[in-house]
């Protein structure tokens, strides 16, 4: 077993690499949209209702299936890939960023509506800085989320930790197999660990 | 001048059967201390909150000297009216200067006018800069913090400050000083008070005149003096024996 890992090392490395790859821009991307979304939900109460409904009905679609259901659309490869995982993100990232705004004592929105901040300026000035624990929160249950489902990725051609564990399955190879996933899991609580870290210091 | 006028104003708030305030006129002068008094879901707050178009009127006009609110820029109407309220809303993150800060560093003030302005304010409210610039909100007494959030109101020199039962959560002690403060600071400087409370002492303490108002509508508008002596109906009435009898009851005790 121990072999493996050293006889497949460019193998399991570039796949690690793509593993992560995926997993990076997609969050990227993910938090950009759910920050813009967040920001015009802070217009409207029905908006931000609906968004989150919508994305959490895409939620509970199975991975597999929704990777299948893009790729009349996109096609096998990356891009599909990144597309379902930032849809996914969605739900979990705007659940988070709304509630942690949400949670914040009326008083103070009253105070800073009151006093002549634009619904942009208490954005950034008082919401942001007072739901940064729930931002960050959301932003690590993400990713490892995003470590999972990513995964699922390599069915379409997407590279990554999956690629092995799907050879692995197809070959009946149990090295393979178990390798995928100590190294899938492995990745999701590592990273989980370091962000919970950075989390605290919040 | 009028600095403020609520003409004909009336406000119905969604699924409630009657108006919360009900075809209002009132006319307040520059520099005048009006005090609001009336029992809970009178109608007080949402009337001053209509001054600062937290809650819009459904009909009629309210005009901040002179002209129509609904036709000004809502973030600069607010900006020109200090707001302060009962549960005091400091921004937990900031400390006391940035909280007092925060609205001449959006008006983009110079560094030194600020960093005066802020002393100056928080000498003005009885709190030691030194002392009180870096603590943040958390590390205040409910006092202090209100005294915080007067100053904060202060800050973009507004003509008019609204003032929505800013002592309710005081105690005694604190809130009898902090009322001789408040007068103190009213008198110094040129500006338009308007006072909420449900407490008819305080009323009467603070207000040049006095607002009373039930059930939507203003019962009455006149100096504590007058009101004393010549209430305008029963309502008025029961406000003052209530007050009243709390004195019978300490002549008692002595």
């Amino acid at each position: 077993m121990i072999e493996f890992i050293i006889n497949y090392q460019d193998k399991w490395t570039k796949a690690l690499i793509e593993h992560l790859e995926l997993v990076f821009v997609s969050l990227v991307i993910s938090v950009l949209i759910a920050m813009i979304l967040t920001i015009i939900s802070l217009y409207s109460k029905q908006f931000s209702k609906l968004i989150v409904y919508f994305f959490s009905v895409i939620y509970s679609i199975p991975s597999l299936a929704l990777f299948s259901l893009l790729i009349p659309f996109t096609g096998l490869g990356k891009e599909t890939a990144l597309i379902g995982l930032i849809v996914y993100s969605q739900y979990i990232l705007l659940r988070n960023f709304i509630s942690g705004i949400n949670s914040i004592d009326n008083s103070i929105i009253e105070s800073a509506v009151g006093m002549g901040l634009s619904t942009l300026q208490t954005f950034y000035m008082i919401q942001l800085p007072l739901a940064k624990r729930s931002i960050v929160t959301g932003i690590r249950l993400t990713i490892i989320s995003t470590v999972g489902i990513a995964t699922i990725a390599a069915s379409i051609n997407a590279g990554g930790l999956g690629t092995i564990l799907f050879d692995g399955l197809r070959t009946m190879n149990t090295n393979k197999i178990i390798w995928g996933s100590v190294l899938s899991a492995g990745l999701a609580l590592g990273l989980n660990y370091i962000l919970s870290k950075v989390e605290q210091r919040i | 001048m009028n600095a403020i006028e609520f003409q004909n104003v009336s406000k119905q708030f969604k699924n409630a059967k009657t108006n919360a305030i009900n075809r209002i006129d009132l006319s307040i002068q520059e520099g005048e201390f009006i005090t609001i008094v009336g029992s809970s879901g009178s109608g007080k707050t949402t009337l001053l909150k209509m001054i600062n178009r937290l809650y819009e009127a459904d009909e009629g006009k309210v005009l901040l000297f002179g002209e129509d609110i609904n036709k000004m820029n809502i973030v600069e109407l607010r900006r020109r009216i200090g707001y302060v309220i009962q549960q005091v809303g400091l921004f937990p993150h900031m400390s006391v200067f940035e909280n007092v800060a925060v609205l001449p560093k959006l008006l983009k003030w110079d560094k030194s006018k600020i960093e005066q302005t802020v002393d100056r304010l928080l000498n003005l409210v009885g709190l030691d800069p030194i002392e009180f610039k870096d603590r943040f909100p958390a590390q205040l007494s409910g006092g202090q913090q209100q005294r915080v959030g007067l100053a904060r109101a202060l800050a973009g020199d507004p003509k008019i400050m609204l003032l929505d039962e800013p002592f309710g959560a005081i105690d005694a002690i604190t809130r009898s000083m902090l009322q001789d403060e408040i007068l103190r600071i009213h008198g110094g400087l040129n500006k338009t008070f308007i006072f909420i409370t449900h407490d008819i002492n305080e009323a009467l303490k603070l207000g040049t005149r006095v607002v009373i108002m039930n059930e939507g509508k203003i019962v009455q508008v006149d100096t504590p003096m007058n009101i004393v002596q010549h209430p305008a109906d029963e309502f008025v009435s029961s406000l003052l024996q209530s007050a009243m009898k709390q004195q019978a009851f300490w002549k008692f005790l002595q």
